[in-house]
């Protein structure tokens, strides 16, 4: 066999048909890459056990006395639940100027939350008890004119991290390192059954 | 030599200034020439870089979510099988990968031995590869013993108590293996270390090593002719071809068969039949129920084969230890000046067939039980093994061969 044939090929390269194969290959290599991609980078979604531990959590009303608050479980956060009696919803209006966030417009809050009360209910807090600076569990100062807070204190949360400031309605003071006020979860009311993590609009998914 | 002097573009030429990445692309891919008559064997040495790749990948993945430990090994893998989101196509990968690296590897090695790749100057090349061999099994070993199940449990007593048929140490050897008087929570932990760190670190050094040693002597072919013996006039072999576009484009169709097929197996037939994934493995360990059939994976099977035929434990352990020892010894206990099978004598031949024969024919002996007449037959094939390599040195020195030609030929 010649090799002198080997040679003369090189002058009548077709070009355009060479640039067609290559993208033509990249492009099937690139979707090929794309599909490969898909279940590795899939896999660190939380995983069947860890969704079904993260289902809604369940509390029964009924347990909580006025200005009581107790703290449950969700998706691994302590969640804040709060009988708000009438006396210290009434303080909630008339320091807005002092609030950083006073209509909860920058807040993280479902639909039902954006209002002064942040809550379904006037009578019922429900709040992600973690500091919206960097992360620490705010503490309940619930008295009016409370001893270190001040004497027009209306009542409210003070993380002890890094001072911190949030009223009633886990909104926000001036002067505190956080931004945003307390989140509000997800959650639906039936009875005196509370659960966290749903509404009342889409069961299931939250 | 005059790369100083050339200014790149842009970012390109940033990085060129201070790494020397175009030259070293154009001397691995335009520059270096390889022999213009590959065929379908020279596939395999890219393939098992590839698998090499699907390994690290699906093998770190699975390493997120396994737990290491006698009593949270064996559920962090159904675990990874039910609920981790696509983690059975992870795991499936990975099991399937590590039969497919020893199909590639294999496939591999025989086209050396048929094209006479070992002999000189490519000795070195054909050791780094051995070694890479053995790193492979104590990889395939460990990494079987790590779902807990148990098969791994008695396959990891019976691979470790072979070490104890070694005369004076092999008791204590043993102890120290497992770190405990029986395969154990300590041998399992040891186990994941090496699986996952040691031996792939190992392992990507060797090839590193192999591969410098091949892009030093260059490739060998089917004809067995050196192509650096007929340089044209701008000093690149006449016989050559560069590596890119040509090889490059050659490997990419390679890989795209491979995939398929690989693809096949993992979405379809994942445990092929109790070949891939063996079905007593299902089952958790238990140091006080054996499974009816304790045979190794299928790659290891051949040596298995070795190793029960002969009834003397040391003498079996012994023989299975030589029978990988001769191909270390392969370039060696070939005289032939001529590499190819193509243009060796009948002998050669003859005796290539009963290697290959006997290897596959005691692949599949391995798999059997322990009765007649696969015992006799083993016992056949050892000798048809064995007789390849330690009648080599008598008759390759002056065995009768066909004329090598100058310059390569093509066949199909």
């Amino acid at each position: 066999m010649t090799d002198a044939g080997a040679t003369t090929a090189v002058a009548e390269t077709d070009l355009n048909r060479r640039k067609f194969l290559t993208v033509a290959l990249s492009a099937t290599a690139g979707v090929g890459a794309v599909f490969t991609a898909i279940p590795f980078l899939a896999s660190w979604a939380p995983s069947e056990r860890v969704r079904a531990a993260g289902a809604p959590a369940k509390f029964d009303l009924s347990k909580l006395l006025p200005g009581q608050m107790t703290t449950i479980i969700w998706r691994k956060q302590p969640v804040y639940i709060v009988n708000r009696p009438q006396e210290l919803t009434e303080k909630l209006a008339g320091h807005e100027a002092q609030l950083k966030d006073p209509q909860s417009a920058e807040s993280d809050q479902p639909a039902y939350a954006k209002n002064e009360a942040r809550s379904l209910r006037d009578d019922l807090l429900v709040l992600v008890g973690t500091c919206t600076h960097l992360g620490c569990l705010p503490k309940q100062r619930f008295e009016p004119g409370d001893a270190s807070l001040g004497a027009d204190w209306p009542g409210g949360f003070y993380c002890p991290c890094h001072g911190s400031r949030f009223d009633l309605a886990g909104r926000v003071y001036n002067g505190s390192p956080a931004s945003l006020n307390l989140r509000v979860p997800p959650y639906r009311v039936d009875g005196t059954l509370l659960t966290v993590g749903e509404d009342a609009a889409t069961t299931g998914a939250a | 030599m005059a790369t100083e002097q050339e200014t790149r573009p842009g970012l390109w030429g940033w990085i060129n200034k201070r790494l020397p990445a175009e030259e070293f692309l154009r001397s691995q891919l335009l520059d270096y020439y390889a022999p213009k008559n590959f065929n379908i064997w020279y596939f395999f040495g890219s393939l098992a870089l590839l698998v090499l790749v699907i390994q690290l990948l699906s093998g770190i993945f699975l390493t997120m979510f396994y737990k290491v430990g006698e009593t949270t090994a064996f559920d962090s893998v159904e675990y990874i099988m039910r609920e981790v989101d696509y983690g059975w196509l992870i795991r499936y990968i990975h099991s399937t990968g590590a039969s497919a690296f020893f199909v590639v590897v294999y496939l591999h090695m025989y086209r050396g031995m048929m094209y006479g790749s070992y002999k000189a100057p490519r000795e070195l090349l054909w050791l780094f590869g051995m070694f890479i061999y053995l790193a492979l099994m104590a990889e395939a070993f460990m990494g079987y013993v790590l779902p807990w199940g148990n098969m791994s449990y008695w396959g990891a007593q019976v691979i470790v108590n072979i070490f104890g048929t070694i005369p004076v140490v092999g008791g204590v050897l043993v102890e120290w293996i497992r770190g405990d008087y029986a395969i154990a929570d300590a041998t399992l932990s040891r186990f994941f270390a090496l699986h996952v760190a040691a031996v792939p670190l190992a392992l990507i050094l060797l090839i590193v090593l192999h591969l410098v040693a091949l892009r030093q002597v260059g490739s060998n072919n089917p004809d067995g002719i050196e192509i650096k013996e007929h340089k044209g006039a701008d000093g690149k072999p006449i016989d050559g071809i560069p590596f890119h576009p040509y090889y490059t484009v050659k490997d990419i169709v390679g890989v795209g068969v491979f995939l398929l097929a690989f693809c096949v197996v993992v979405f379809f037939v994942p445990t092929f039949n109790g070949l891939f994934l063996e079905a007593a493995n299902f089952e958790p360990a238990s140091a006080i129920s054996t499974p009816d059939d304790i045979t190794p994976s299928w790659y290891f099977t051949p040596y298995y084969a070795i190793l029960r035929s002969i009834p003397n434990p040391r003498l079996g352990a012994l023989a299975m230890l030589l029978a990988i020892l001769m191909l270390f010894f392969l370039p060696w206990l070939d005289r032939s000046p001529v590499k190819s099978i193509r243009y060796r004598g009948g002998l050669f031949r003859f005796f290539f067939a009963i290697f290959t024969v006997s290897f596959c024919g005691l692949m599949y002996l391995g798999l059997q039980k322990a009765e007649e007449p696969y015992v006799t037959l083993a016992r056949i094939c050892i000798v048809g093994y064995f007789s390849f390599f330690l009648t080599l040195p008598f008759y390759s020195g002056r065995e009768k061969t066909t004329r090598v030609p100058q310059r390569v030929t093509f066949h199909e």
